[in-house]
């Protein structure tokens, strides 16, 4: 069947797009699992979280509040809200997916921001690079994840090696991507400045969380 | 409960629900124009508290660290266009090396 065969193709063509950037996602799940393991969260959990969040920033976020001596619940608030940007690529993919709910549900969790930019194609979301790229991301995720969380313990503490600084830099990697206008420049600086001058005032994690609002300062920025 | 595994059953539900209402939910219907145009936004903001607090700050307290140095490293890394995974080994090795040199 050509058609099927077609598709073939395309899931294909998605996985080699992203195969580059899955070397890297794995090296991070690697990271993701040392640091998770290091700040107490044991071996499951981690596995836990790489299998149903798949979804990088907010879980590395969690870790390192909870490190920090966060509560649990400013850490939770501030992985949702970085999440919550996938409202909008769920919205995006929507009109790519086909067949049952269920099968839309589980196609809707292999969009991360790689595969999701993989499988843009004239415009449009295409499926079948979206599923091939997401496949490939989430076992590059979840492998590097496991690889961290058993090879990790016999590393040492992680201060040692500087991978708290790794934290950071990894956040402003990310968010260099992310920047790409005076709005989204604009929602950069505010949420940095609100996070500073709030960081002596309320508990830790807590800054993250309020600096959600210079999102919608930067609203009245034009784009 | 452990506070881990609490954040880990929290942040997965939610996750899973942001990610599938798009094609569950909103398929037919798209979002409001204000909320819509907040979204690509969030990230932005929320990735560069993340990266002031997790650069300068102890507890409640704003210092310059080996984590500063470190994180000055990747900066200037992502700047030359490195790729991530230099860019990362350049800030875990000057913060180490800078903690080694007697930096907090």
């Amino acid at each position: 069947m050509p058609a099927r065969r077609l598709a073939r193709g395309e899931m294909a063509a998605g996985a080699r797009a992203v195969a580059p950037i899955a070397v890297a996602a794995a090296a991070f799940g690697a990271s993701f699992g040392i640091l998770a393991r290091d700040a107490g969260m044991g071996i499951v959990a981690p596995l836990v979280f790489s299998l149903t969040t798949f979804a990088g920033s907010a879980q590395f976020a969690v870790v390192s509040l909870l490190d920090g001596g966060g509560a649990v619940a400013t850490a939770i608030v501030a992985a949702v809200l970085l999440n919550l940007r996938y409202l909008a690529v769920g919205v995006s993919i929507a009109p790519a997916l086909r067949g049952s709910r269920a099968r839309r549900l589980m196609e809707s969790q292999l969009a991360v921001d790689e595969s999701w930019a993989v499988a843009q194609r004239d415009g449009r979301v295409d499926r079948d690079r979206l599923v091939g790229a997401g496949l490939v991301l989430f076992a590059a995720w979840f492998g590097g994840t496991a690889t961290g969380v058993f090879a990790g313990g016999a590393l040492g503490d992680p201060a040692d090696y500087g991978l708290d600084a790794m934290f950071p830099a990894l956040f402003l990697a990310l968010l260099a991507g992310q920047v790409d206008g005076p709005r989204t420049r604009t929602a950069a600086v505010a949420g940095a400045l609100i996070a500073l001058a709030l960081t002596p005032l309320l508990p830790a994690g807590m800054p993250i969380v309020v600096a959600v609002a210079g999102a919608a300062l930067a609203l009245g920025v034009r784009r | 409960m452990s506070s881990a595994w609490l954040a880990v059953a929290a942040v997965g539900a939610a996750t899973i629900a942001i990610k599938a209402a798009g094609p569950l939910v909103f398929a037919d219907r798209p979002l409001p124009r204000s909320l819509a145009a907040l979204m690509p936004l969030l990230a932005p903001c929320l990735l560069a508290a993340l990266v002031v607090s997790q650069t300068l700050a102890d507890g409640r307290a704003l210092v310059l660290d080996a984590r500063a140095a470190g994180v000055a490293a990747g900066a200037a890394a992502l700047l030359l266009r490195a790729p991530l995974l230099v860019v990362l080994a350049a800030a875990a090795v000057v913060a180490a090396a800078a903690r080694a040199l007697g930096a907090a």
